[in-house]
Order: structure tokens, then sequence, then C-alpha cells
């Protein structure tokens, strides 16, 4: 380990890629390590999608700037694993066989529920999706992106699909949800931001729940809140990979020690103050290094919790590409 | 002029034993500059849009769009684009009409040129929140106008605010080429305003009118942008969809339907430009 | 050109006329037409104006619904990012005088010999120069691609966007250089020049290319637009400029007043550039005598 320490902090740099500063606490995250080490971190794109990660790299392929390590969604990791380096980290063990690739070439760093955010002055309690087909929700529902080209969107269509009886094997359910909220005039295909919002135009968020925190949408916590439904208990993770052609592969592999760290500041503990599950979470928690006040923050999830699996993805994806758009425009 | 009129050309002798190089030779910088970052890039895209992933010519590409999602964009594309373009062009035809009909060196012309030029590039992130802060709920002005998320006419006002201006940039030479004199001689003659319109003034800028509604409707076509930045959670449009097949993270990722579908609105805007150029010979005959 | 009171080939004396003033009208008309003139500038003026307030007042706004504070506009120059904006903006300014430079160094010489050296060649010219604005530029990124990957083993700065800004500010430079160079004479001045022993150099560059300042200068405006305002290409390259910029910080932000305060600013800086310049083009062509 201090060999590697010592290797990166003679490389001096690191490249990451599409890691907002709210993003499940990453600024903070990125400023710890920067000072922990006193290693130069430049943060490219935050607001690119996991496939321009890919994308990145491998246009910048060769230069000193193309991304070290990537965070990316579980559809892009599994198509992508060729570009990759395998590396397992220190903690390996503690990660949960199915969040990991054999040889490493992928590890799920955190994850979460797809939740509804809302504004509970405005809309009262939500306690079950049918409700947003009420009247009240007139042009409210929005979710966060676009569900052909955005893991978040899509998963929040899949929680629909699941609270309306559907199998994480046929989208259809979900589509058709999103159909009856547009009939209604419910839905507003304006991607939600924190400024949007600020500014009252999608009140009501589908998105993950470390992205719908009171914090991170820049709302008084005493106003806004989140549902994650019984029935439909919607779990996805992300996934860490180091870029087989990094320019700073030292650095690289030092940042995904820190990550997996299970350090009281480590980044497990880091992501988890962000609102995210971390990986490691229910190692952490037996051996108790996780962080208990952080851990007791976290929404409360009552049903079981389901994950799709890679098939599942593909096969949603291809329903939404067919009949998305004929469905809410 | 008449003392100099004697040489022929005004070409300088050659040097005895000198060849100068031929006169084309001043365009190979601008051909090669435009072969390497226009032409290039061009011909790349269409040369993928024949390929398959594996490599290997084929036209499954193409014949893959043949979807009714894609039917549907390119419907879309059209639609928003005839729309913002004939709106634009009216609009943006009688502003720059208000705009010509006044002093050439006023404050209010040097005003609308200069917004103009600024608006006419004025799109993407900071059009839509412009707008967002317009008729957002918490803005108090056109309250909670959700009309403006419909497609296609929402988003068509929207175009329309970066339509207007690029119409009054390029039709407005036009109206200035309409001479002065031609106006005195219909008054002279006897002719009313509508007489001036109707027989000379009308059929004078017709062709730079349609060729100036064409440009916007091939800006229109190639507005990516605002569009994203507006309502991004659907792809109306053709550009939105490249967009998605280009950075898809939920594995929808197609390069090859990327290319495919930037190829079809290259046939688009070449047929929509071919009927520019022949505009723009017959308008070009006035304006010698 | 006096009016013309009588038809000579009828002999006959024209009925006699009001004085005609602007654009050969009569008075009445001309009230006619200024009163139209007044109604579209009202009606066009609060179409355009509406949402640019809407800005700045969203820009202006505190963290409570009616206070005020310019907190936004402070935020231009500290926000931090990741990445931080100065730094964008600075690009995209640099990049902004890079792309007008050589595009005058490469498309004006390039016109003038054209117009007077080349002349079967102004079509493929002008075909050129539109190019760009049939060619989307999200298809145009798409093919850059590969080229940029390229260029970026030499040069990883996003000043290299300069090379495809220059193609996408072709269109609109040259309309604004055609009408300047159309509206003189070329080919007898070039001619005139000549034939007291000019060289070909001294012809394009002491003759025919200060009589087009002003659309010189138009062309300089546009192509400064274009650049601030660009974003579908910088945006697929993962370069940074201010609009890339911007589209992060609308994504991120908790508060998003600075967004709206950059926008603002940038606006009206492109604007009194504009304007200024439309000026200074006046004052070049007064000089003459």
């Amino acid at each position: 380990m201090s060999k590697l320490v010592a290797a990166a902090k003679k490389e001096g740099t690191l490249n990451v890629i599409a890691l907002p500063a709210d993003w499940a606490n990453y600024g903070t995250i990125i400023k710890d390590f920067a000072a922990k080490y006193g290693i130069k971190v430049n943060s490219i794109a935050p607001d690119d999608s996991s496939a321009q990660e890919v994308t990145q790299i491998q246009q910048k392929n060769g230069t000193s700037l193309a991304a070290d390590v990537l965070d990316v969604g579980g559809s892009v990791a599994t198509a992508n694993t060729s570009l990759f380096a395998p590396y397992e980290v220190a903690t390996w063990s503690s990660i949960p066989a199915g969040l990991k690739e054999s040889t490493g070439l992928y590890v799920g760093d955190y994850g979460g529920y797809m939740s509804v955010g809302y504004n509970s002055a405005k809309f009262g309690t939500i306690t079950s999706l049918s409700q947003l087909l009420g009247s009240k929700f007139k042009s409210a529902v929005a979710l966060n992106g676009n569900p052909t080209e955005a893991n978040a969107a899509l998963n929040g269509v899949m929680m629909a699909n699941l609270a309306e009886g559907g199998s994480p094997s046929s989208i259809a359910d979900g589509v058709a949800f999103f159909h009856k909220l547009k009939t209604a005039g419910n839905y507003v295909p304006v991607q939600a931001t924190p400024a949007t919002i600020k500014a009252g135009t999608t009140p009501v968020v589908f998105n993950w729940d470390y992205l719908n925190t009171a914090a991170v949408v820049g709302q008084p916590a005493s106003t806004w809140k989140i549902y994650i439904p019984d029935n439909a208990t919607l779990g996805g993770f992300y996934f860490q990979a180091i870029n087989k052609n990094a320019p700073h592969p030292a650095a690289a592999r030092l940042w995904e020690e820190f990550l997996f760290s299970q350090a009281s500041v480590g980044g497990q503990n880091l992501w988890l103050q962000g609102g995210a599950r971390p990986s490691e979470q229910a190692a952490m928690t037996s051996n108790g290094s996780i962080n208990k006040t952080a851990a007791a923050a976290l929404p409360p999830v009552m049903g079981t919790p389901i994950f799709l699996t890679q098939a599942q993805a593909t096969a949603a994806a291809t329903y939404l590409a067919a009949n998305w758009a004929k469905a809410v425009s | 002029m008449t003392a100099a009129a004697t040489t022929e050309t005004g070409a300088r002798p050659p040097r005895a034993g000198r060849r100068s190089a031929p006169t084309w030779v001043g365009t190979v910088p601008f051909l090669a500059y435009t072969g390497v970052f226009l032409l290039l890039p061009t011909g790349i895209v269409i040369w993928n849009a024949f390929r398959r992933p594996t490599g290997g010519f084929t036209f499954s590409n193409i014949s893959a769009l043949n979807t009714s999602a894609v039917r549907t964009l390119f419907v879309g594309s059209l639609e928003l684009c005839v729309i913002s373009a004939l709106i634009g062009a009216v609009l943006g035809a009688i502003l720059a009409y208000a705009v010509a009909s006044g002093r050439q060196d006023g404050v209010v012309r040097r005003l609308y040129l200069a917004g103009s030029g600024v608006l006419a590039q004025f799109g993407g992130v900071t059009l839509a929140f412009a707008f967002l802060a317009t008729i957002g709920p918490t803005s108090g002005i056109l309250f909670h106008a959700s009309w403006f998320y419909d497609f296609p006419w929402g988003i068509a006002l929207i175009y329309i605010y970066f339509q207007i201006p690029l119409m009054v940039l390029v039709f407005l030479p036009a109206i200035d080429g309409l001479k002065v004199q031609w106006r005195e001689a219909a008054e002279n003659l006897g002719g009313s305003t509508w007489h001036y319109w109707r027989y000379i003034g009308g059929p004078l800028l017709t062709p730079a009118f349609l060729g100036a509604t064409l440009l916007l409707f091939a800006n229109a076509l190639s507005a990516y942008a605002t569009i994203v930045a507006w309502e991004d959670q659907i792809a109306y449009v053709v550009p939105q969809q490249i967009g998605v097949a280009l950075i898809s993270e939920v594995g929808l990722v197609n390069f090859n339907q990327a290319d495919a579908l930037a190829f079809g609105m290259i046939v688009m805007v070449v047929i929509v430009m071919s009927g520019y150029f022949l505009l723009q010979r017959r308008a070009a005959r006035w304006q010698r | 050109m006096a009016a013309v009171n009588e038809i000579p080939a009828l002999g006959v004396p024209a009925e006699p006329q009001a004085p005609q003033g602007v654009r050969g009208l009569r008075a009445s008309q001309r009230r006619r037409l200024n009163a139209f003139r007044y109604v579209a500038f009202t009606i066009f003026g609060l179409f355009f104006l509406l949402p640019l307030f809407a800005m700045i007042r969203f820009s202006l706004e505190g963290s409570k619904p009616g206070t005020w504070s310019v907190a936004a506009w402070k935020q231009i120059a500290s926000y931090q990012g990741p990445p931080p904006l100065l730094p964008a903006i600075e690009i995209t300014l640099e990049l902004a005088v890079i792309t007008s430079l050589v595009m005058l160094v490469l498309v004006v010489p390039t016109m003038i010999w054209v117009k007077l050296r080349v002349q079967w060649f102004s079509r493929v010219l002008e075909f050129l120069c539109l190019l760009p604005l049939t060619i989307p530029a999200i298809v145009l990124v798409v093919g850059l691609a590969p080229i940029y990957n390229r260029i970026e083993r030499y040069n990883v700065s996003a000043l290299m966007l300069f090379w495809a800004y220059v193609i996408l500010a072709l269109p609109y430079a040259y309309r604004a250089l055609t009408a300047g160079l159309t509206a003189m004479d070329a080919t007898t001045l070039s001619e005139a020049a000549r034939s007291l022993g000019a060289r070909w150099f001294t012809v394009m560059f002491r003759v025919i290319a200060p009589n087009m300042w002003q659309a010189i200068l138009n062309a300089l405006m546009l192509t400064v637009a274009l650049v601030l305002g660009e974003f579908t290409i910088a945006y697929p390259l993962t370069y940074v400029n201010l609009q890339v910029e911007l589209f992060s910080i609308s994504r991120n932000t908790v508060n998003a007043g600075v967004l709206f305060s950059a926008s603002a600013a940038t606006l009206l800086v492109a604007f009194a550039l504009l304007l200024i310049l439309s000026y200074v083009g006046r004052r070049l062509r007064r000089g003459r005598p």
C-alpha cells in the first residue's frame, strides 16, 4: 500500500469523470482524497453519462486527458470490460459477490433505491404512486432524464412498473402508468434539476434516493420528502472501473483503495453521508466501522429490494426504445 | 479611368524566365481547410452510415430506420422545423422591413442589428432557462403556461425566438436592395402602396424570402442544444435521437444508428438547400 | 434622382405630385409607415426582452422569494465548479479571438482573390461556405471526433476547437463579406491599381480590403457571437467552454442563480460588443474622402 501511495504521489494527478459535486457526496470525496495524498484531481465533465465516460476514454486514448477511473452504470460496465484493467482492492472480501466482476474488472461502489421526491407542503404526504394520477398533481411529475438514455430515468419507469404490479422482466406496465400520467396532464417532460425544482416546474421527481435528499435538491428539509414504495423497492448500484490505458495508473488504484476503505473518513462512509448505500454496508455494519448516524439517516426501506439483472435491464431498454416516445408525447 | 486603360488587363508582364503559378493556387489554403474540417467529417459520417459495426458495407443501418418510432422522429423534426421556419420567416420579414425602412445610420437599426446578431446565436441552455424563468410558476409572469411543453407548438415558440433574428440578418440585405427609384417610379405612374407591393416589391422579394425561409428550416433542423435543455425526457426530433444513440447509458448506444440518422438528416437538408440555391440564383438577378 | 414633373415621351405634364421624402413616399404614407414601425418595434421588443428580463430578475433573486441580492453575479467570478466558471469564460473569449483571426486570414484573401482572378471558383466557394449550415452540427461533430482524436495527440487544449469553429462561422462571415465585396466595383478598382503598377498583394490588402471594412467588422461580430453561444461541437468532444459549463451548472447546482447571471452577462457583453463594432465601422467609413 505504501508503495502504491508513493507511486501515486509521484504521478501527482488523477483524472476523474462524470462526478458531480453533489452526487452522493463526491464533492467532499474528491476534496478529501486530494488533501490526504496531495494529488491534484481533475474533475472532467461532471454531467456526462456513463456511456460518455467510455467514449471519453476511447477518444482521448493515448493523451494525458483520458479519465483514469470510471463510475458507470451496470449496462455500460458489462458491455465495456475490454477497456478496463482488473484490480482487487484491499477490502475485496467485504464486497458482496453479486456486486463485483470476478477478476475485478468492475466493482459495485454505492447504490440507492428509486424514490419519489416531492414538496410535502404543496402535496401532503404521498403514500402510494397511484396518488400521482390525481388532479392535485397537474404538470408536476418529472423523471430525471430520458429513459432510453439515462439509468436513473429507466429505473424510475421500472419502479412505477413494479408498483403497478408488473414484473421486472417487462416494463410495459410502467410505460402504461406514465401514459396515464400524461393523459391526466400530470406529466412534465422537463428534466428535473435543482433549478427546475426551485422554479417550481418539477415539484415531484423520480430519482435515486441519494439524489432526492433535501440537501442535494436545495429545498428545505421540512418540506421536501422522499417516498420509497413498499411494493416497488427498486435498487441500483454503480460500478467503479479502472481505465486499462490510464495516464496515471497508480493514482487510479489509490483512488479505488480510498473509495473502498472502511475508515471513518474513507470513501464508503463518505458515500453514506451523501445518502447513498455503500457496497460494503453489510460488512461494515457487522464490524462496526460504519458511521451509525449517517446510516440511521437513510430513508427507511420497507419492502424487499429488487435489483434488475442485466437481461431485464436490456429488455426494458429495448421496450422503451420502441414505445416510450409514443406513450408520453 | 481612361489614361491607363491602354493596358489590357493591367497584368504585369512576367519576368523573363520565371513562370508564375496558376491562379487557382490561391484557393488551395481554403480548399485544404474546408476539405479537412468540413468535407472529411461529413464523408466519415456518410461512410459509417453504410458500414456494419464489424466492418463491411451494408444497407441495414438505413433500412433499420424504417420503424414507426424513427418515422415519428422525422415527422416531428419536419413539423417543428416547418412551423418555426414559416412563422419565424413571416415575423422576421415584417421586423426586417420595419428596420430597413428607417435611417441607415439610425440608432434603432443598429440596436436591432446588434440584437439580431446576438440572439440568432442565443440557444441551448441559456435560452431554455430564460423561458423557464419567464413561464415557471414562481416567476409570476405567464403563470403555469404548461402548454409550452407541448410538442411542437411550445418548443416552436422558443425556436422562433432565434429564428426571427436570423431572418432579420438574412433578409435585410434583400429589402435594402429594393431601390428607392422603383418606389418613386411606381408612385409617378400613379400606383398605390398595394400596387407597388403586388407588382414590384413582392415579386422581387419572393425568391429571397423563400430562400431565407429554407435557411431557417435548415437552422431549426440542426438545433440540438435548445430542445435538449428544454425537455429531454422524450426524443421528439432526430437530433435528440442521435444524441441518445451516442450517449445512452442503458445499453442503447448505437453508433451506426447515429450515423444512419445523421445521413437521413443530410438528405433532408440537401433537398432543402438545393431549393435555396435555386432561389438565390433568381434573387441575385436583381441585386447586381 | 429628382422628381419627374413631365413624362418626356408623351410630352404631357404629369399631375403635380406632393414632394417625396425618404424612400420615395408621400408624407401620409410616411406617417402610416412610421406608425407601423413603432407598433412593430414595440411588439417585437417586448417579445425579445421579456425572457431576458425574466432571466435577469431570476438572477437577482435572493434565497428567499421576495428578497434581492447580487450574489449570483458575484458568483460568476467565484464559482468553483467543478469545473470553475472563470477559466471557461477565458477559454471562450480566447477562442472567439482566435477563430475570428483565422477566419479573416483564411476567408478574406480567398474571397478577394477569387473575385478578381478565379471567377469560375466563386460558385464552389459559395457552396462550401454555405455547406456548414446544411450539415447539422450534431452530425458534423460525429465525424469530427476521430479528427480531434488526432489533434489531441499534439495539443489537448480546448483552444483547438477553433478549427471547427471557423467552419461553423463560414456561412455568416461569407454572407457579410460578400455584401461588402459586391457593393464596390472590385474589378475596376483592381484594374486601376494594377495599371498604376501595384502588385497583387497591394491590390488585395491596400485597395480592396480597406474598402470592405464594414463588411469585415460585420463578419467579425457574427463570428464572435457564434463562438460565445456554441455548445453542440464542444460538448460531445468533452471540451469545456462557456456553454458547456453553463449546461453543467444547470444540471448540478443547487442554487442555479449563477446560471442566469452568467447567461445574462454573456448576452449583455456580446450585445455591447456588436453595438460598439457597428459604430466603429461607421467612423472608419466616414474617414474616407
